[in-house]
């Protein structure tokens, strides 16, 4: 008897470890795997855009040749868009969402198994370029013709079209899983005007993927067939159109911004409102602004390409769709800052990082209506004004609030607490470094600096903020390895964590941590949006008010 | 208000890019526009951020220690309208202004306004390569013109006071092989050069002097020194410079020249550059008929100067000057020597 105990207790090899981790359908334990992947690729995408703030830090800098520092913007780009952006939403959606909605898994666990390993095998591919002697070197856009063999005669556009074509089959079966999952797997009593609003967000983004991605991948398959097959899609002088190819690339590209920033503002959604105690102002207004930011912005693709010389008529309809979609997005803020306004602000780490974009994501929106404006675009359009604005969006908006989402689920994914003293330093140094890295580029911009370029002319102005921009890269990169630090050094250090550690409302905090294999002993009925305020407030449910 | 900023920051440096300092109708009417789209966006920033900051500030608590809650508020149409109503108020007034300066600043080449009919506007087709720009001359008022330069634009002054002295400038845009984008920040917005499509632009500026910019779509590996330099001319400069572009090449009596001429012709120059007047018919590099008019060499990277000492270099090893570029380098024998010094002697009396 006790020998048998001893040998239940005794840790499994690493080798069952491993076998457990690799073999495994269970959602938690492959959103943990999606979100380890995403932060390999962003510790290798920050070396590329280190290695570029180098090259720049002064003019005629000849640390990297133009050859490997266009590979670098190439890789960094294409990396932190498809290998960073989408994993780690994708693994915190993978994690949280049957949590939330009170499912045991999601729809499809093997199918979310193959999504995975799929994505990771398409990142690994484009990675493999690296090793047949150069990278992809046309930007993460690829403008055609530059991706056709006349231009780009290494094998390395081959492998960035197939690993993009593969790991997109990897997120779109996520979108799948996670849309069969939201729609039928909810508990008991949970409609659909009453899921958890970063499971709303996470809905949307499945939508927008699956209009997008399908686009982007039959425009990669038309760069195969250019380059193998000896077709003429995008080659203008054999009768193709280089100008189809930004065509489909925005019609996905842009969305795909949208992809990157709806499970952003769902973590906002749920963590703002915890730490200031108050509900979440304006449940209805603010789902309804997810649906209109998805259905407008399928329809704005083009206000990337206001300098290609399209007519006056077509640069006005996109300018205003364009603009269209900030409405929908200032209802998000305002409804943020009402549901601070009034409440107990908890400063701890998630709300320190959701202050973080809440400041940061204005200003990132504002330069977006800058850049809407047509006339206005064609100065700031491929400058480095473009460079800082999609950064602060991207960095500011998605960055921020993954770190705020990071912050809020830890204790629930691993049963301990972050320190709370590195989060503080990982947050002071990102938010000084971040503002110091992309302020000056929209400074350098405006004064006419292009992206892209490996080198300039020490005339020009723009050694200056360029310097600080280096700068401000040098105090980032320590507080993403601080994160890295915090998160490996907890697992052991941190505190205990408890069931629900913030007090807060939704299902994922009504099981243990880390919750078991199946979630939830019994699956849970709900009345209200808050289930656990419910709970905690028999005499004055939520449901009574919605 | 960043405006000025900019201005004062940008005014010291000896080559000024910013759009804040506009010389050109195009620039202007989008730097008024830009003023604007600033002001309001800088508006919506100080009210956003001012709430979020009072919020903070306000509302803070050290941690929640009593279980009380604060009151639960779950929204409020009205006040949903209204920041729905406000927004799209402004979404609305800025389509109008955009729409404005849209038409101000695209009108058709080919229907002119007529209040600049009694001028003379200059025609000129601008040619996009892998990495250097080419200028094809068209048409200056009713006179046609026949010539191709490289990588440095020269174009009259205008004065818009007077109808007789308005010198518009309209650019017809094209490409021999990937996108490439025309930017003169103070001259007007940038246009992209796609291949297989044909794009417009124009400016009209009363300023003369240089004017910088260079390429602003990414084109490959030297994207970076694709440089690109307008000189504003008086009109009487600029029909001096003209009437000189016009010219074939000049041939020389000087021995040493004609035997380098001899040398250049015999060579694989000729395959890719063309001398106007020689059998060299090349259109895959630059036009060198009058290579010494220009200040410049290999896309603006660096100067041509008089004695020949970067011509000879750039010519000799053009990849240590702009690696990745698609002009090839001599060998390193004796022999290669003697005939690169023979090139530059002769391309050196190309004025």
């Amino acid at each position: 008897m006790a020998i048998a105990e001893q040998a239940r207790e005794a840790p499994p090899p690493w080798t069952g470890v491993l076998h457990e981790w690799a073999a495994t359908v269970d959602h938690k334990k492959i959103g943990i795997l999606y979100i380890l992947m995403a932060l390999v690729f962003l510790v290798v995408a920050g070396v590329e855009a280190l290695l570029m703030r180098w090259q720049l830090i002064v003019p005629r800098n000849t640390f990297l040749s133009p050859q490997v520092f266009n590979q670098m913007f190439t890789m960094h780009g294409t990396t932190m868009v498809f290998f960073v952006g989408m994993p780690i939403l994708i693994g915190l959606g993978n994690y949280v969402v049957p949590l939330q909605i009170g499912a045991r898994d999601m729809a499809f666990p093997r199918l979310n198994a193959l999504g995975f390993w799929v994505s990771l095998f398409g990142g690994s591919l484009v990675y493999f370029s690296f090793l047949t002697g150069s990278a992809p070197d046309f930007g993460w856009f690829a403008y055609a013709p530059l991706t056709e063999r006349t231009f780009s005669r290494s094998p390395a556009a081959d492998f960035w079209a197939l690993g993009l074509i593969v790991s997109g089959i990897g997120t779109i079966t996520a979108a799948v899983n996670f849309i069969a999952t939201i729609l039928g797997m909810r508990a008991p009593g949970m409609t659909l005007w009453k899921v958890p609003f970063f499971t709303w967000t996470i809905l949307w983004m499945s939508v927008q993927i699956l209009l997008a991605i399908p686009p982007l991948t039959a425009g990669l398959f038309m760069v195969l067939f250019d380059r193998q097959l000896g077709a003429h899609f995008f080659d203008a002088q054999t009768g193709g159109s280089a100008y189809l190819w930004q065509h489909i690339f925005w019609f996905f590209g842009h969305p795909e911004v949208y992809i990157l920033i709806l499970p952003a503002f769902g973590m906002i959604a749920e963590v703002v409102p915890v730490f200031s105690r108050k509900v979440l102002f304006g449940y209805e207004f603010m789902a309804a602004a997810t649906m209109a930011i998805v259905f407008i912005s399928m329809g704005v693709w083009a206000h990337h390409m206001f300098c290609v010389g399209m007519s006056r008529t077509l640069d006005l309809y996109f300018a205003a769709a364009s603009l269209l979609v900030s409405i929908p997005t200032g209802i998000k803020m305002f409804n943020w800052l009402a549901t601070m306004y009034g409440g107990k602000l908890w400063m701890a780490s998630p709300m320190l990082f959701a202050c973080g974009f809440l400041s940061l994501f204005v200003l990132g929106g504002l330069t977006g209506i800058m850049l809407a404006a047509p006339p206005f675009d064609w100065q700031l359009s491929d400058s480095y004004f473009v460079v800082g604005h999609f950064h602060w969006v991207l960095i500011g908006g998605t960055l921020f609030a993954t770190f705020a989402g990071l912050h809020y689920w830890y204790p629930k994914a691993t049963g301990r607490m972050l320190s709370e003293r590195l989060a503080r330093w990982q947050f002071w140094l990102l938010f000084i470094g971040f503002i110091l890295t992309f302020g000056p580029m929209h400074i350098a911009g405006m004064l006419g600096m292009p992206r892209r370029i490996y080198t300039y002319d020490a005339d020009r102005g723009w050694d200056l903020w360029n310097q600080l921009a280096t700068l401000g890269g040098l105090i980032q990169a320590p507080s993403y390895l601080l994160f890295v630090y915090n998160i490996v050094v907890s697992l052991w250090k941190g505190q205990p964590a408890g069931d629900n550690p913030w007090d807060a409302w939704t299902l994922e905090w009504a099981t243990t941590s880390p919750p078991p294999s199946y979630n939830f002993e019994e699956i849970p009925t709900v009345h209200s949006r808050r289930p656990l305020w419910d709970l905690r407030h028999p005499d004055d449910p939520d449901w009574q008010y919605e | 208000m960043i405006g000025p900023l900019l201005l004062a920051v940008s005014e010291g440096s000896p080559q000024n890019l910013s759009i804040f300092d506009p010389v050109s109708p195009p620039a202007e009417s989008i730097h008024y526009l830009s003023i604007l789209v600033l002001t309001i966006t800088g508006g919506i920033f100080v009210v956003v951020e001012s709430v979020l900051i009072y919020s903070l500030l306000r509302f803070r608590h050290a941690k929640v220690t009593d279980a009380s809650e604060p009151p639960q508020v779950y929204g409020s149409k009205p006040i949903e309208i209204a920041w729905t109503a406000a927004p799209a108020l402004i979404v609305f007034v800025l389509t109008l202004v955009i729409a404005r300066t849209e038409w101000e600043v695209r009108v058709d080449p080919n229907k002119p306004s007529p209040d600049i009919k009694d001028g003379k506007p200059l025609r000129v087709t601008v040619v996009g390569h892998q990495w250097w720009w080419e200028f094809n001359y068209e048409k200056y008022g009713d006179e046609q013109l026949d010539f191709v330069t490289a990588n440095e634009l020269h174009v009259p002054a205008s004065n818009r006071q007077v109808p007789t002295a308005r010198r518009p400038v309209f650019l017809k845009l094209e490409s021999a092989d990937v996108a490439h984008s025309f930017w003169v920040p103070r001259l007007a917005g940038k246009t992209d050069l796609i291949p297989g499509k044909t794009n417009s632009m124009w400016f009209e500026t009363e300023r003369t002097g240089l004017l910088v910019g260079q390429c602003a779509e990414y084109c490959g590996t030297q994207h970076a020194n694709m440089l690109l330099r307008v000189y504003v001319d008086s009109p009487a400069e600029f029909e001096n410079w003209l009437k000189n572009q016009q010219k074939d090449a000049r041939d020389s009596d000087d021995a040493a020249v004609r035997k380098g001429k001899e040398a250049f012709l015999a060579l694989s120059c000729i395959s890719c550059h063309r001398v106007r007047g020689t059998p060299a018919r090349g259109t895959v590099g630059p036009d060198l008929t009058h290579l010494m008019s220009r200040d410049t060499l290999a896309g603006g990277m660096i100067s041509n100067d008089r004695e020949g000492e970067n011509l000879r270099h750039w010519i000799d090893n053009p990849h240590d000057i702009k690696p990745g570029c698609l002009m090839n380098p001599f060998g390193q024998s004796e022999r290669d020597r003697e005939r690169v010094d023979r090139v530059v002697r002769y391309l050196a009396s190309l004025e």
